[in-house]
C-alpha cells in the first residue's frame, strides 16, 4: 500500500472515529519498499488540498523518511517554472500538458506514491488496536469483541 | 452549432446517451441530442467543433465513431440535394486530400459493385486526391439504415469522419479471457469501462471501490486516468491466494498483477481488507462542513448474496462477556476468523449512499450496480439520499430480472437544506436502519423468490455473453468493412 493511503485511513472501530487520536494510524515494525511510479502532476494538484499535512509529516518522521516541509506546498510550487516562457505572461497561461513537475512535486511523489508499506502493523492512537499489513494489504476486519 | 452523426454500437442501449452526456460533461463541452432512437445506431448531435467531438468519442465505449454530418435523406436523390446544400462550401478544402470513401449498411447492405456505383454518384464533389484505404487525409462514409429484411434502405446519412472510438481496441485489451486474474463474479470489461465513463472518471481524480473483488472497476477507472484504491471483505481475493476462475491456474495471481498487466500500476494506491459497515476510511464528523470529502468518485457492484446471505462483521446476538474474552484472547492468532452476521442488501445500499455522502467531494459521482426483479411493484425502487442527486439510471435487462447502474451526484453545500446532512450522517453512524423489514423491503425481497434460478441465469448469461462476444465483434467489424 502506498503511503498516501494513510491520508484516508483511521481506526475501523466506530467509537474511535470521533476521537482525534485515531487519525492518523501509526505504522509499527514497518517494512518499506520503494516502487517506482510515473509522476502524476494532475493528481498531485488535485489531491494537494485534501492532504492532512501535519499528520503526514508525523508519519514520515515516525518512519524515518526525509522530512516534509513544515507547511504544505502551494499548487504553483508543484510546477517547474518554464525556462522558455517569461514569468510575466499571466495573460497566456501555459497549457496543462506542457507543465513539468517541480522538485517539490517529485519529492512529494516519492514519499506519497512510491513509498509502500509491505509488512508491519498500523496502530490506532486512541484504542491501540493493531491492524496487520501483509504483502502490502492491511486487514481492518474487527475481531468479535470490537464490533 | 454543426451537426454530427454518432455511429453507436447497437448494444446496452439505455447506457448510450448517458455515456455520451457524461463524457461531454467531463470534457466540459455542450452536447445537444437532435435525433436519438433506442433501436437505431445512428444518433445526431450538436457540438461546437471537431475538437469537442473528438474529446467525447475518443473515450466512448458504446460509440464506434463520430462524423461531421454532410447530408441526409430518405432517398439518394434527397441525400445528394442535402449534401450539396449542407457541405458544398467544404469540398474545396478537401480537393487534393487523399481520401477513403466507404458505404455501410445497418440491417442490410450492398454488393461491392453497387457500393462502387454509390460512391461514383458523389463525383460532383470533385475530389482529385488519391484514394487511400489506410490513413487517408479524410474519410467519408455513406450510412444506409434498413428495416429488417427490407431491400431498400429507409434512411441515408453522409458524413466526414472526425474520430473513431477506442471501443474495439478496449474490449480486446481488457477482455476477461486474457486477464491475468479474475473470479466468477468479475463483471465483463465493456461494462466496467462504461461504468467508469458514466462515473466521470478523468485524469488526476481519485476513485474508490469498496467491493473490489479482483479489481475490475479500479482497473477500468485507472485506464481512463484516475488514481484508484479499493477494498474487499475477503482478503484472499485481493492477495490472490483465493485462486482464479481458470482451471489449472497456479502460482501467484493477484489484483496488483492485473494492474501490472495493463501497465497502470502507477495509478494503483493499493487495497485493504474491510467491511463497509465498519470502514477504516475517514468519515468526517457531522459537525464539519460539507467540503471535507476526499473521493472524486466511487464505483461498485455491491454483493447481493441473498441465498447464501449477505454478511457483514459482527455477531447475530450480543456476545457474552466470556465470549468477548475468547475473541480478545484469540484474535491475533493466525487463522482467526472474525465473526460475521447476516445483513440485508437494501440496508447495505443505504449504507453505501451514506458513505458516499460523507466521503465524496462536491459534484463527485457514485455509480452503483443494483439487481432488480422485473416486477411492477418494485420496478421503481431506487435508493435515495437528500444529499445525492440521481443523475442517471441505465438498465441491463434479462428475462425475469435486470440490473441497473445508478449514478448519483454529490450535491454541493448550497443545494442541501441546513441540518439535512447532520441528520443523515447521524443515521449512518447508528448503522442499520430499524425499518429493515418494512413493506418496501419485504416486497423487494419477494422479487427475489426465484433467486436461485436468477443466479443460475446470471452465470449462464455471462458465459453465453463471453462466448458470443467474439461473434458480435466480428459482425460489427464485418459491418464496418462493407
Ligand atoms: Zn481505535
Amino acid at each position: 500500500m502506498k503511503l498516501l493511503t494513510l491520508n484516508f485511513l483511521t481506526c475501523a472501530i466506530k467509537t474511535c472515529k470521533t476521537n482525534s487520536a485515531s487519525f492518523p494510524l501509526h505504522p509499527r515494525d514497518a517494512e518499506l519498499e520503494i516502487v517506482e511510479a510515473d509522476v502524476n502532476l494532475p493528481f498531485l494538484k488535485n489531491i494537494l488540498p485534501r492532504l492532512m499535512w501535519d499528520e503526514l509529516r508525523g508519519i514520515c518522521t515516525e518512519l524515518g523518511l526525509p522530512e516534509l516541509p513544515a507547511t504544505p506546498p502551494t499548487p504553483a510550487d508543484l510546477i517547474q517554472p518554464s525556462s522558455s516562457t517569461p514569468e510575466t505572461t499571466d495573460a497566456a497561461p501555459i497549457a496543462e500538458a506542457d507543465e513539468e513537475p517541480s522538485q517539490t512535486a517529485k519529492d512529494l511523489h516519492r514519499v506519497l506514491l512510491e513509498t509502500c508499506i509491505q509488512e508491519g502493523k498500523l496502530v490506532c492512537g486512541a484504542c491501540e488496536h493493531e491492524y496487520a499489513v501483509k504483502e502490502g494489504v492491511a486487514n481492518f476486519l474487527l475481531p468479535g469483541h470490537l464490533v | 452549432m454543426p451537426e454530427y452523426l454518432v455511429r453507436l454500437a447497437q448494444a446496452h442501449e439505455s447506457f448510450r446517451k448517458v455515456e455520451l452526456q457524461a463524457l461531454a460533461d467531463v470534457a466540459g463541452v455542450t452536447l445537444q441530442f437532435v435525433k436519438y432512437e433506442e433501436d437505431s445506431p445512428y444518433c445526431i448531435v450538436n457540438l461546437c467543433s471537431d475538437s469537442a467531438a473528438r474529446k467525447i468519442i475518443t473515450r466512448s465505449i458504446l460509440a464506434q465513431g463520430i462524423y461531421e454530418l454532410w447530408g441526409q435523406g430518405s432517398t439518394y436523390r434527397t441525400l445528394h440535394q442535402s449534401v450539396r446544400l449542407l457541405s458544398g462550401f467544404q469540398w474545396p478544402h478537401y480537393e487534393n486530400a487523399s481520401f477513403r470513401f466507404t458505404v455501410e449498411g445497418y440491417r442490410g447492405g450492398r454488393s461491392a459493385s453497387e457500393q462502387r456505383d454509390i460512391i461514383d454518384s458523389f463525383s460532383y464533389m470533385a475530389l482529385k486526391g488519391q484514394p487511400r484505404m489506410r490513413l487517408p487525409d479524410v474519410a467519408f462514409r455513406v450510412f444506409e439504415d434498413y428495416d429488417l429484411d427490407a431491400k431498400e434502405p429507409k434512411y441515408l446519412y453522409f458524413g466526414r469522419l472526425v474520430a473513431e472510438s477506442p471501443r474495439n481496441e478496449a474490449k480486446r485489451t481488457f477482455d476477461l479471457k486474457k486477464r491475468h486474474y479474475i473470479s466468477t463474479t468479475s463483471m465483463d470489461a465493456e461494462l466496467t469501462l462504461l461504468t467508469a465513463n458514466i462515473a466521470h472518471v478523468a485524469p488526476g481524480k481519485l476513485f474508490y471501490d469498496p467491493f473490489m473483488g479482483t479489481g475490475g472497476f479500479p482497473i477500468a477507472c485507472a485506464h481512463f486516468g484516475a488514481v484508484v484504491f479499493g477494498s474487499d471483505i475477503d482478503g484472499r481475493t485481493i492477495r490472490g491466494t483465493g485462486g482464479s476462475a481458470r482451471r489449472g491456474q497456479t502460482g501467484k495471481y493477484d489484483v496488483v498483477g492485473n494492474f501490472r498487466q495493463y501497465g497502470i500500476e502507477s495509478s494503483y494506491l493499493g487495497a485493504f481488507v474491510s467491511d463497509l459497515t465498519n470502514t477504516p476510511l475517514r468519515i468526517p464528523p457531522p459537525t464539519m462542513d460539507l467540503t471535507t470529502g476526499y473521493l472524486d468518485g466511487i464505483v461498485c457492484d455491491p454483493p447481493y448474496g441473498i441465498r447464501e446471505g449477505l454478511k457483514v462483521l459482527g455477531s447475530r446476538q450480543a456476545l457474552l462477556e466470556t465470549e468477548k474474552q475468547t475473541h480478545q484472547d484469540q484474535y491475533k492468532a493466525p487463522g482467526y476468523i472474525p465473526p460475521k452476521r447476516p445483513y440485508s442488501f437494501t440496508a447495505l445500499l443505504d449504507d453505501i449512499l451514506a458513505f458516499a455522502v460523507a466521503t465524496l467531494v462536491e459534484d463527485g459521482r457514485i455509480s452503483m450496480w443494483m439487481p432488480t426483479a422485473n416486477d411492477e411493484d418494485i420496478e421503481l425502487i431506487i435508493p435515495s439520499h437528500p444529499c445525492l442527486e440521481l443523475t442517471s439510471v441505465c438498465v441491463q435487462a434479462f428475462n425475469k430480472w435486470s440490473r441497473r447502474l445508478l449514478t448519483y451526484r454529490r450535491r454541493r453545500e448550497s443545494e442541501v437544506p441546513e441540518g439535512t446532512l447532520e441528520s443523515a450522517k447521524k443515521e449512518y453512524e447508528k448503522g442499520t436502519r430499524a425499518s429493515e423489514l418494512n413493506d418496501f423491503r419485504r416486497k423487494y425481497f419477494q422479487g427475489f423468490k426465484e433467486f436461485e434460478s436468477m443466479k443460475k441465469e446470471f452465470v449462464r448469461l455471462k458465459m453465453n455473453s463471453r462466448a458470443t462476444e467474439e461473434t458480435v465483434g466480428t459482425a460489427e467489424e464485418r459491418e464496418a468493412r462493407t
